[in-house]
């Protein structure tokens, strides 16, 4: 048997590239395009068969739709250095398409003040929600139940609260994220600073204790299965409905580590869980930041959960502008 | 085959470790903690980096101090405005010195040592841009180390301080030019390129303009947990951010040089430094605006910006990425008389023509060759507040 002790899967099957399994409605393959292939490279990481695959109107709307608003995003960016391919490439990260200044509010600003800003995000939008029913979709069409979709739809509240919720509450499309790589990181730094310290927003803290939480129990499971791999432990549906060694090890080595074990079924809720309530969490710290609460900073001292520390420098600082005669 | 597979992964790893790290700074790197434990009140170093910025910041020898005694300058020479109260030894050691922080080393001759600001035939002229740009400059130090001494303390500064020995510092700033809020796409909206003097930030790329030329509100956090009318956006906190990292690059130091990080905007938590920063920032406004933008006509375009205007100071002029300038020597204590503040002119007037005048200038009427540009309104205005 294959062992599991490498990053890279080590032995292939090759066999005819299967289609699936039928519909459980009407038993056929329900429109999924090709009859599929195998690649050996792509089994180095994960099943050697590529497709079939199946778009449908959805597929097919969001891809087209993402493809728009990537081409807006772009050509906004290529337009801020003068259309020169070379700065593009070399200035791509800090590159990026603005949202609106905060003094067009919710209103709909000229194209070059915000305004396309406003058009890709309405495309992206549709794209990602497109994307969802497709997952949805996909997963009713196979008898499955819809937890990726649920789980994907925690990450796009947190998106919509960022990008949609958030602004309109706040009146202004300025309060949104820029579309670029450095400029959405240096956004979150001041958007921090600009409420008081997100450190102090206890969702934004329950946010963090799932994310770590997620790559911990993340880490502890994948550990634990590829540990027991050679007892055939990554068969886990098998393992679920007839435990056999390779489950019972892994659960003995919880607990006695610990004291305590997982399932084989119920790990898999714990990761779930600890995945979606990360954004979940975090969406909810964010749409609480600005309509409910100005200053995290003020609010955790309210609140009792700020530590005091002893005064280190000779006196406390004074506020320059708070002295006789001094200009702001 | 299977050797040259392997290699290439080999190759391909290192490539991708590289550009992983290219903007990383290999260890080990110097912590040195500045506030209560545990609270990251630490300033970071690379003793690398700094060892190699110390060479920048070695003062220079100061001259040997002028005999006592001896005529005023201004009762000398002609057209002396602003060093006229000097003794004519002090004058003329002042000027050396001058001379020696400014002037580059490897002028033409046309241009070099007392050249670079005199006409050689007659010192008293002031047909060169740069002589009236320098008794600017001069009125300037005298005001920074008469008047700003909540940032300058007795330490004080000197031409050198910003000049290093090149005739324009080396860090000065122009208005940002962006004209892509001009077309019909790409609006970079002040920001989003990579600048050297807000440390590589994707934030706003000129944040001197708004701050230390106007008196944009810099401030945006509220005073109360919960929402009670400040409408300061995050964009408004984007430009101040932008700022901030500056005097952070120009300084060397980490935002908890001044700031507990945990609440940036609290005075009674900040390290004393705040304070001397914060006038620091009311220095540089004033300077811009009541020295640099009033020479803006005196100079010649190519020492201009883009869009015309004058060469202006921030934070890194002087301070050139060291928590203090020169690491806090003082180079004033041996140009006191000089440098440390305004000197009253003599009372006795130079006689006409008398000796071929040297340096500083004069009041404008006695002035053989006033630039068209050094206006009276200037030169009545040369000693504001």
């Amino acid at each position: 048997m294959a062992e599991y002790q490498n990053i890279f899967t080590r032995v292939q099957v090759t066999a005819p590239p299967y289609p699936g399994v039928p519909l459980p409605n009407d038993g056929s393959i329900g429109g999924r395009e090709g009859k599929g292939f195998l690649q050996h490279l792509v089994g180095k990481f994960g099943d050697a068969q590529i497709g079939p695959i199946y778009l449908g109107w959805t597929g097919v709307t969001s891809i087209l739709f993402g493809f728009i608003a990537f081409e807006i995003i772009g050509l906004n960016m290529l337009a801020s250095v003068g259309w020169n391919w070379i700065e593009f490439v070399r200035q791509l990260p800090w590159l990026a398409l603005e949202p609106p200044p905060p003094s067009y509010g919710l209103s709909f600003p000229p194209l070059n003040q915000g305004g396309w800003w406003l058009i890709a995000g309405f495309f992206l939008t549709a794209s990602v929600l497109l994307w969802w029913l497709r997952t949805y979709q996909r997963a009713k069409a196979h008898g499955m139940g819809p937890h990726i979709a649920w789980a994907f739809g925690a990450a796009i509240w947190l998106y919509l609260v960022l990008g949609f919720f958030r602004p309109i509450l706040m009146g202004s499309w300025g309060e949104a994220v820029p579309f670029g790589i450095f400029p959405h990181l240096d956004w979150t730094a001041a958007f921090s600073i600009r409420y008081g310290n997100l450190f102090y927003n206890p969702f934004h803290m329950l946010s963090i204790a799932f994310l770590y939480g997620a790559t911990l129990l993340f880490a502890m499971h994948a550990a634990t299965i590829l540990a027991v791999s050679r007892y055939g432990g990554e068969r886990e549906l098998e393992q679920i409905v007839d435990r056999g060694t390779a489950s019972e090890r892994a659960a003995l080595f919880w607990r006695w580590t610990m004291g305590f074990n997982a399932t084989m079924e119920s790990v898999h809720r714990w990761a779930w869980w600890f995945a979606i309530l990360c954004p979940i969490t975090g969406g909810i710290g964010i749409l609480l930041t600005g309509t409910v609460v100005d200053n995290w900073y003020l609010w955790g001292i309210k609140h009792h959960i700020v530590a005091a520390y002893p005064q280190v420098w000779a006196a406390p600082t004074v506020d320059p502008t708070t002295l006789p005669g001094a200009a702001p | 085959m299977r050797t040259t597979a392997s290699s290439l992964k080999v190759a391909a790893a290192l490539v991708l470790a590289t550009l992983v790290t290219a903007g990383c700074e290999r260890p080990p790197i110097d912590e040195v903690q500045s506030g209560y434990r545990g609270t990251a009140m630490v300033q970071v170093y690379n003793p690398r980096v700094l060892a190699e910025q110390a060479t920048h910041n070695v003062v220079p020898a100061a001259l040997p101090a002028a005999a006592e005694g001896g005529p005023l300058a201004g009762t000398i020479y002609q057209n002396v405005q602003v060093l006229g109260g000097l003794s004519i030894g002090e004058f003329t050691r002042t000027m050396t010195a001058i001379t020696a922080w400014v002037v580059p080393k490897d002028a033409a001759a046309a241009e070099a040592g007392c050249n670079y600001c005199h006409v050689g035939a007659n010192f008293a002229d002031d047909s060169k841009y740069t002589k009236v740009v320098a008794r600017k400059m001069l009125q300037m130090t005298q005001k920074i180390n008469a008047d700003w001494k909540p940032h300058v303390q007795a330490t004080g500064v000197t031409c050198y301080t910003c000049h290093r020995g090149k005739p324009v510092p080396e860090y000065v700033w122009f208005k940002d030019v962006d004209n892509t809020a001009a077309g019909g796409l790409g609006n970079r909206a002040g920001q989003n390129r990579s600048t050297a003097a807000i440390n590589g930030a994707s934030l706003p790329s000129d944040p001197f303009t708004p701050f230390l030329l106007g008196a944009e509100p810099i401030r945006f956090t509220g005073a109360t947990a919960l929402p009670t009318g400040n409408r300061k956006s995050i964009k408004q906190a984007e430009w101040t951010f932008s700022l901030m990292t500056h005097m952070s690059q120009g300084l060397g130091v980490n935002c908890t040089y001044c700031h507990n990080s945990r609440a940036f905007n609290d005075w009674s938590q900040s390290p004393p430094q705040r304070t001397t920063a914060w006038y620091g920032i009311r220095m540089a406004r004033s300077l811009n605006n009541d020295y640099m933008v009033p020479l803006t006509d005196v100079f010649p375009a190519h020492r201009k910006g883009a869009l015309g205007d004058v060469a202006k100071l921030n934070c890194s002029t002087c301070h050139q990425g060291a928590y203090k300038p020169l690491y806090g020597a003082s180079m004033l204590k041996d140009y006191v008389t000089a440098l440390a503040a305004p000197i009253p002119p003599p009372a006795v007037a130079p006689p006409a023509e008398a000796v071929p005048a040297e340096g500083e200038a004069a009041p404008a009427p006695a002035a053989p060759a006033v630039t068209s540009s050094m206006s009276d309104a200037q030169v009545s205005k040369r000693q504001p507040g």
